[in-house]
């Protein structure tokens, strides 16, 4: 047996961040036809818009700041920014707030703090929280999804799309609807199995809730080729849905009137699956380490179960991960890993004793 | 500062400039950021908390100017704090009688005056080492200073948070100010944030960041404008060159 003597570095040439941003953009696709299919244009119209207030943001800061535009722009993550931002508001909301949302995400969250790689806290759930606080209605109105539209009708197509979100027409009745867990978070003193039997959102749906359960599989799909891509280690997204599973598991209370709903329910409805998959495993505001990312993950889980359980808002991945943020140099600072040749872990930067 | 400036006195025109600008008590030394960034969600909150604390900062000022020749080293905080107290008690009675509406809304942050950095920090750094006229004149500007910056924010966060400005005056001003109100962007604008914490928060950096960036652009000028040595030129009476 022979040993090929091969010269270090052994590790193979890493990807750069525009064809990690490429890829993450492609995963994004399945959610996107999902949430396309069951909820019409509007997503696809959020996605759009918001990318290309962006990318001028992004240029129009970038050259502020005298540097080179088209090599920020060529990295791409303001797009990506842009297209979770995109993803995780309403369909067919008013075109202010995308823009809005995505300044905020752009210029605030991103630009404000340094730019890529710079930025503590993940830019597009900013853009999101920014949103929901200051325009509470607007970021609460959903679309109802395919199964549950009244007999005969279809989702606005995409010309009506456009008018409802430019020219702030009203759409249709029956367009807009209730998601799942705004319906659970008011549906008190109902058992579970009553819930499932009398809301449509619950009865037309497979096994979590009509639509989302799709939203949620495209993200997972999506997650998952990522994942088989290494973009990312398995950690945070793991970490993030052991969680939020052995918290429902735990909190399930065997259906009863006061059980926040079942481990499906909270794993393939709301933001998990694309939290867990997109918005935890953004390198630039989660922990660093394979420790760490595992522990930023089950707080996120923890987080998004708690506010989702006993909080006012019906979802929280957005304030989940951003208080994981603030969390996250505080658990590197703890989980530091152990430096090839060293017996323990210390930091680099640490003097010998003695 | 040279000795001989201490015993005189700084110019006025120095004392004036360092409240307003150079030393803000809000933009540069960053004191009495509670309220700063707790009551102005409007114009009338931040002028009438603004007007109350620059009462206060002239009337302690003043008071221990005078008494600093009388107050031992050691006891001198105490002093301080209960003369800072005094002036706010009485500000505190006086907008309860004449602005009541406006007392009941600022609340708590009328009281916690007292514990307003700006005003012990002059009375502690300025008012104790130097002669009443000066003491007096620093609290006018260091409470006009603070004053600005207050209306500011409430002015960029009332116009961007509610849509208004100058809303509600007549709680300051009386009925004259009924129709002080200006409502530029339509009756149902609202940006929740602006009025929320976070937006004080943002509105405060984003003011510093202008008054740095005027500063430096200030700085920029100047310098262009200064005769510059010659590259090697010896100087006098130094050793070494310029490089």
């Amino acid at each position: 047996m022979a040993f090929k003597q091969v010269s270090s570095p052994h590790a193979h040439a890493a990807q750069n961040t525009a064809q990690v941003m490429k890829l993450v953009l492609l995963a994004t696709i399945p959610g996107l036809v999902a949430l396309t299919w069951q909820f019409g244009w509007g997503s696809f119209i959020n996605v759009v818009l918001a990318s290309v207030t962006a990318v001028c943001c992004e240029a129009a800061i970038v050259k502020m700041r005298g540097r080179s535009i088209s090599f920020y722009l060529g990295d791409y993550s303001a797009v990506v920014t842009a297209v979770l931002l995109g993803l995780a508001l309403p369909p067919l909301t008013p075109w202010w707030i995308v823009v809005v949302g995505t300044v905020s995400s752009i210029v605030v969250a991103k630009q404000l703090y340094g730019g890529l790689g710079y930025n503590p806290f993940n830019p597009a759930m900013v853009g999101y929280v920014v949103l929901l606080i200051s325009f509470p209605i607007q970021m609460t109105t959903w679309v109802a999804p395919l199964a549950l539209l009244p007999a005969g009708t279809a989702h606005p197509g995409l010309m009506e799309s456009l008018q409802i979100v430019f020219a702030g027409y009203s759409p249709a009745d029956g367009v807009t609807g209730a998601t799942p867990l705004d319906v659970f978070k008011h549906s008190s003193g109902l058992l579970v199995d009553q819930v499932y039997d009398r809301e449509p959102l619950f009865n037309q749906a497979m096994f979590a809730g009509a639509g989302w359960e799709w939203v949620n599989l495209g993200f997972l799909l999506g997650g998952i080729v990522l994942l088989t891509q290494r973009i990312f280690t398995w950690h945070g997204p793991v970490g993030m849905l052991g969680a939020l599973a052995l918290m429902s598991i735990i909190f399930w209370d065997s259906g009863s009137s006061s059980s926040p709903g079942s481990p499906l329910m909270h794993l393939f409805s709301g933001a998990s699956m694309m939290g867990a998959f997109f918005i935890l495993t953004d390198p630039v505001s989660s922990a660093v380490s394979n420790r760490g990312r595992l522990i930023f993950g089950i707080l996120i889980g923890i987080l998004v179960y708690v506010i989702r359980a006993w909080g006012n808002y019906p979802d929280a991945v957005a304030f989940a991960v951003l208080i994981a943020n603030f969390a996250a140099p505080f658990i590197d600072n703890y989980t530091l890993p152990r430096t090839y040749g060293h017996t323990d872990r210390r930091r680099a930067t640490e003097k010998e004793e003695g | 500062m040279s000795s001989e400036v201490i015993s005189d006195g700084p110019s006025i025109s120095e004392v004036t400039k360092n409240g307003l600008w150079t030393n803000n008590p809000a933009l540069v030394q960053l004191l009495g950021l509670c309220p700063l960034l707790a009551v102005t969600g409007s114009v009338v909150n931040a002028l009438g908390l603004g007007l109350a604390t620059m009462a206060v900062l002239i009337g302690s000022n003043t008071i221990v100017s005078l008494i600093r020749n009388h107050v031992s080293d050691a006891v001198r905080l105490p002093a301080f704090v209960i003369i800072i107290a005094a002036f706010v008690t009485c500000a505190e009675l006086l907008m309860k009688a004449y602005t009541y509406e406006l007392y009941q809304i600022l609340g708590i942050f009328i009281p916690l005056i007292v514990t307003n950095c700006a005003i012990l920090g002059r009375a502690e750094a300025f008012a104790s080492k130097h002669h009443v006229g000066y003491a007096a004149l620093d609290g006018l500007m260091m409470g006009m200073g603070f004053l600005l910056v207050l209306v500011a924010l409430g002015a960029i966060r009332e116009l961007f948070g509610q849509g208004t400005l100058f809303a509600s005056m007549n709680l300051l001003f009386g009925p004259v100010a009924n129709s002080w109100m200006l409502q530029p962007f339509g009756e149902n604008y609202s940006f929740l944030i602006a009025v929320l914490p976070p937006g004080a928060f943002l509105v405060t950096g984003l003011l510093i960041a202008g008054k740095n960036y005027i500063d430096a652009v200030l700085k920029r000028r100047a310098d262009a404008q200064r005769d510059r040595p010659i590259k090697g030129a010896k100087r006098i009476r130094t050793t070494g060159h310029i490089s």
